[in-house]
């Protein structure tokens, strides 16, 4: 709890940021709904051949998950703010315009004959009489309204638009209870206090009812204020993933070592891409094999000093099997250096991109570097288990490793790919479920063996003395043998658009750190 | 003043108002008495255009009202409902200045008019910042009474104004009303299927059926020369034994 309270001290600025974002969103949204909705509301409860068509499209959108309503609007309206809005006014549209209907149709049929009968206008009578008596249901819409848009909200986090939803989903990504909880309670708290002060707001007399929905209606566009609050913008636009944004290997490895300064905006780590793509932002997180790099002709920037820990790529096999079978080792290790960063990427966009199979991108591959060989056939008896973390590169990577040893050797090797997370595979290679699989080094570091901050200190992030260190303690610890380096580096990196890049100069996250602090 | 000829109202199922025409004189006070679905109601809200006749002619103070916009003529007509059809978010001050407002009368004078309508109305000043709910169900009709007399028009049309009150109540608010020489001088049209009221009440009663006036004449005319066995029976509603 000690610690909760430390992280909330410590990241006080973002919170108070990122409520504000919030609250903003939650009533931008609001006021448009209303601006709509009760107009609309209005309208069908003239013309009540509508409603049903009216209130069954809003009954609709409503129905739609939030996610899926995000994925459809993504298309059309990019990421950040727009859809964000778009999706939460939408949320918001049904109650209020129910409640406006509901409102005025549930005014008694006397009370609406005698305001005709002593000579109002249908103008009057909805303005002096069906709209004030009205107001309590729709107030009651408002409440319910802005109790769903205030949990809305939190999705915002996914397309970059901010609010709390930034320290759940960061929070989520890296496992850290605090930081989920940074964004949570006063997510909760916002919800439960909305609802709280509309309660009473819902109940007062008729006539301080009126004066406190105007008041509400002053305070809407306040509230929204505070989502134009935080105006100062860097002169480039960060987007990171939110695991990027909170793991200390990340953007905190990158502020201490380099002193980068940015706002970040969060944002789901597979729409950043297409946000940098698309000019929405001009400096993203990353890994730097991925095939999108070359798809969106990105530039990865130089880390000189070496702020990412190097991810580089190797089998890790059971010492078990390399006695039992003393072919196989020599063969894995005839990758050895071939996959450079280039290569692997072109590999991961053939896949991604050019969509074609990982068993076709594999024999072209071995075919170039002239390791393939077409497999012997008859009986293979002796059998090698190979596992796979499930994306995109190892999927590739258990290909090749496949026909690789198939070609050479008389072995018959099983994959079982799809094995999750590291912890799982990991899991499987100490048991004996699986005989290897290619692992990177960082993560052998960092999530496996998690040496003591000290230690780390001492340990140089080169990729060199990682593998080292790695390999050593896997031997002593797991009888477990790190094999040689597949060549190319998957770590962390920030990446800009090539163009942009070429045009201010920037070739390395130096050259950006100097680029952002010129005046 | 008010001068009605063959007015007919066809709805799609029926006719509930079938060639009527009658006629009430200036100050006059005329009851349209019948049972329930006879034609009354419907032939008094044409009076104020609540509802569009679909042939005939009114006439009020010599003018047709469907030469004036629907509420700009009702501004000129009171209009009292069962239960005084106050608005439950308007305090009896505001109920009482709702007509002279919309007409746009200054502040000061609507003040005064509303003080003169209480006290004629022995209504006690306390009720003024009240809303509807906190009053009593005569206090709501005399407020309701008071609503439609506001901007003194000539004429007040009545639609079972006291059918929301219990009998005892109901004759009390009703002697005391019609007692004010103010609604003396106002030519009402009543609707009522309550025979005692009728008889009280009325200068003339107007007795309907079927969309049709069968007899219309002083009260004690239509008790001593009924023109029809409908007439009498209608109007001798005193309760009697049974096999009597």
């Amino acid at each position: 709890m000690t610690d909760f309270f430390t992280f909330i001290r410590d990241h006080a600025d973002k919170l108070l940021e990122q409520t504000l974002t919030h609250i903003g969103l939650t009533f931008v949204s609001l006021l448009l709904a209303l601006l709509i909705g009760v107009p609309l509301g209005i309208l069908i409860s003239r013309r009540t051949k509508l409603a049903s068509s009216v209130l069954g499209v809003a009954g609709v959108l409503q129905t739609v998950p939030s996610v899926a309503l995000l994925g459809f609007l993504i298309p059309l309206l990019g990421i950040g703010v727009g859809p964000a809005l778009v999706a939460l006014f939408l949320y918001a549209l049904l109650p209020i315009i129910r409640n406006t209907y509901v409102g005025i149709t549930e005014v008694s049929p006397f009370v609406k004959e005698a305001a005709k009968g002593v000579g109002m206008t249908d103008n009057q009578i909805l303005t002096k009489v069906e709209l004030p008596l009205a107001l309590p249901v729709i107030f009651a819409g408002v409440r319910t309204a802005t109790v769903i848009n205030v949990g809305v909200a939190t999705l915002a986090a996914y397309v970059a638009a901010g609010g709390l939803g930034e320290f759940i989903f960061s929070g989520i990504a890296l496992s850290n209870v605090n930081m989920m909880l940074a964004g949570a309670i006063p997510a909760a708290l916002l919800a439960v206090g909305f609802d709280f002060g509309l309660a009473r707001l819902q109940r007062l007399s008729v006539k301080k009812l009126r004066i406190g929905a105007l008041a509400f209606l002053i305070l809407v566009p306040f509230l929204s204020a505070f989502y134009l609050l935080p105006g100062r913008e860097d002169k480039l636009i960060a987007g990171f993933a939110h695991e990027f944004y909170g793991r200390a290997d990340g953007y905190p490895g990158l502020q201490k070592t380099y002193g980068l300064q940015v706002r970040p905006r969060l944002i789901d780590q597979n729409l950043m891409y297409e946000a940098i793509h698309q000019g929405q932002v001009d400096i993203i997180s990353g890994y730097s094999t991925d095939g999108r790099i070359k798809a969106f002709d990105l530039l990865v920037l130089a880390d000189n000093r070496h702020a990412f820990p190097p991810y580089g790529a190797a089998p890790v096999v059971r010492q078990a099997t390399l006695n039992r079978y003393p072919d196989f080792g020599p063969t894995l290790d005839k990758l050895a250096g071939k996959l450079t960063d280039s290569v692997m990427t072109a590999l991961n966009y053939q896949a991604d991109y050019k969509k074609e199979a990982p068993e076709a991108i594999a024999r072209e591959f071995l075919k170039q570097a002239g390791l393939y060989k077409t497999p012997k056939p008859g009986e293979r008896t002796e059998t090698v288990v190979m596992g796979s973390k499930v994306f995109t590169e190892q999927y590739i990577l258990a290909e090749i490793y496949r026909q690789l040893i198939e070609g050479q050797t008389p072995l018959r090797v099983v994959t079982k790919t799809g094995l999750g997370g590291t912890q799982i595979c990991f899991d499987a290679l100490r048991t004996g479920a699986i005989d290897f699989y290619p692992e990177y080094t960082g993560t052998g570091l960092l999530v496996i063996l998690q040496p003591s901050a000290s230690t780390l200190q001492h340990l140089p992030m080169q990729s060199d003395s990682v593998y080292q260190f790695v390999r050593q303690q896997f031997q002593e610890k797991y009888k477990l043998d790190w094999l040689k380096p597949l060549g190319f580096n998957n770590s962390y990196c920030l990446m800009m658009r090539r163009e942009q890049a070429k045009q201010l100069g920037i070739q390395s996250i130096a050259d950006l750190v100097k680029y952002l602090g010129e005046k | 003043m008010i001068e009605i000829q063959n007015l007919t109202k066809r709805f799609e199922s029926h006719t509930a108002v079938d060639g009527v025409s009658l006629n009430v004189g200036s100050g006059e006070t005329l009851v349209l008495l019948g049972t329930s679905g006879c034609g009354k109601t419907t032939t008094l809200k044409m009076i104020n255009r609540l509802i569009e006749p679909t042939s005939g002619s009114i006439r009020v103070a010599n003018v047709d009202v469907r030469q004036q916009p629907g509420p700009e003529l009702r501004r000129q007509i009171g209009y009292v409902i069962q239960d005084g059809g106050l608005f439950p978010h308007y305090t009896v001050a505001e109920a009482i200045a709702t007509v002279p407002k919309l007409l746009g009368w200054e502040p000061s004078e609507i003040q005064k008019r509303t003080h003169e309508l209480i006290d004629k109305l022995q209504l006690p000043k306390s009720v003024l910042n009240r809303y509807p709910s906190e009053l009593s169900g005569g206090q709501r009709q005399r407020v309701g009474l008071a609503r439609a007399l506001a901007a003194k028009p000539p004429v007040v049309l009545m639609d079972e104004p006291f059918g929301a009150l219990d009998p005892f109540t109901r004759r009390h608010v009703r002697r005391e009303l019609f007692g004010l020489n103010e609604l003396k001088e106002t030519t009402v049209v009543l609707v009522t299927h309550d025979v005692s009221e009728a008889l009280e009440l009325a200068d003339r009663i107007a007795l309907m059926d079927k969309g049709r006036i069968v007899q219309i004449g002083p009260p004690a005319e239509l008790v001593k020369q009924p023109a029809n066995d409908f007439v009498r029976d209608f109007l001798d509603d005193k309760p009697r034994r049974l096999h009597d």
